[in-house]
């Protein structure tokens, strides 16, 4: 199977899951920072790696990025991207105190990124534990790697795997927002490996042909 | 300059650009910006090299571009149908970044080092000096290579900007 034979059932299940796992997230999030945040319906989509870089605002932006590696039944990737405002606004929020500085920040054990991570691994927890719990597979995700960065040398760490099979991604995509003033946007990028995809779809009892 | 004058290059990708056009590619993580050009014909060819070895693919048909084994040698062929002469080719390398400090030891972890190394055995196996490079270390990298000059401009977020 490849990528661009997605049926619009399979679209239509992966979408679900991006609902379901950011859903929780967005509630943690919410819980964390103690404000109303948003969540976008999420857009899944066959892309190159180079319209990949357009989903977050090109390869050359610099952004905050939470990349986790999933193993376990559905080997993958998960994305947590960030701007920099965004990120310092969040982190702000948690520590009102702190001096945030996430450009100058070269300290990686900082308060500053040692609560981005904290966050990350809280939010990006429930956004895994919720689809490993819906589709009854076993999916475990290894530390928060955090790095600020131009987004193209961060997305490509989670395409190394796929690329050895395609020139395609899917990408689950669900930006999410705080109702207010719009200060954290944030995005969540799901990328599965190849051979996760026929788990995930007869996990949710959808022929790799339908 | 007007950037009509920038010949963008993708990710897994090879473009080539004539004095007075300069050529560019964004966002190097693991990946590997080669250029090779002809100082005197000022004529350049840049791969935005993503794996280092075609044997590694699990694809039917694969993207030449994609790899440093296939990428390489294409960009080399193409530049001397161009005017470029062979024995004058000479090369610059930027890229092959570990963009996270992984604990883990897997291959596919290490893929930026071993990206520099397969590129470098290309270009050694078609004896063209290696005048210039920056490599490895943990941060992003923008390039952009003058064929007029010869010199290659690096951007990094964190690192300032040099040329080489």
């Amino acid at each position: 199977m490849t990528e661009k034979d997605l049926s619009s059932l399979q679209k239509d299940v992966l979408k679900e899951i991006g609902n379901i796992g950011a859903g929780n997230a967005t509630t943690s999030l919410s819980e964390l920072t103690n404000k109303k945040i948003q969540m976008e319906v999420p857009s899944v989509q066959v892309v190159s790696f180079n319209e990949m870089m357009d989903f977050i605002g090109g390869s050359d932006q610099t952004v905050v990025g939470l990349y986790f590696r999933i193993s376990g039944d559905t080997p993958g990737a998960v994305y947590f991207i960030l701007t920099i405002e965004e990120a310092e606004a969040l982190v702000k929020q948690m520590i009102p105190s702190a001096d945030v500085d996430v450009l100058n920040d070269k300290d990686t054990n900082s308060y500053t990124f040692s609560a981005l991570k904290e966050v990350g691994n809280i939010v990006t927890g429930s956004y895994l534990s919720a689809l490993s719990d819906f589709m009854g597979l076993d999916m475990s995700y290894s530390i928060p790697y955090l790095s600020v960065d131009m987004a193209g040398a961060i997305i490509t760490v989670g395409l190394v795997e796929i690329s050895q099979e395609t020139d395609n991604a899917i990408v689950i995509n669900t930006e999410i927002k705080d109702g207010e003033k719009n200060q954290f946007n944030g995005q969540f990028i799901l990328l599965p490996d190849p051979e996760a995809l026929p788990i995930i779809f007869s996990a949710l009892g959808i022929q790799n042909n339908e | 300059m007007n950037s009509d004058n920038i010949v963008r290059v993708g990710i897994s990708d090879v473009k080539f650009a004539q004095a007075p056009q300069l050529i560019r590619t964004s966002g190097l993580g693991s990946c590997v910006g080669v250029v090779i050009y002809d100082q005197n014909v000022k004529i350049a060819g840049l791969a935005h090299v993503m794996l280092p070895d075609s044997t590694l693919s699990k694809q039917a048909q694969l993207n030449p571009f994609k790899f440093a084994d296939t990428a390489i040698p294409y960009v080399i062929e193409k530049l001397c149908e161009k005017g470029a002469r062979k024995f004058a080719l000479k090369a610059k390398v930027a890229g092959g970044a570990q963009m996270f400090q992984f604990e883990t030891n897997s291959p596919m972890m290490r893929i930026g080092p071993r990206n520099v190394e397969a590129v470098f055995e290309q270009l050694e196996s078609y004896r063209i000096p290696i005048l210039a490079k920056c490599v490895g270390g943990n941060s992003g990298r923008t390039i952009q290579f003058n064929p007029e000059t010869g010199a290659l401009y690096i951007r990094t977020v964190n690192k300032g900007e040099s040329f080489i």
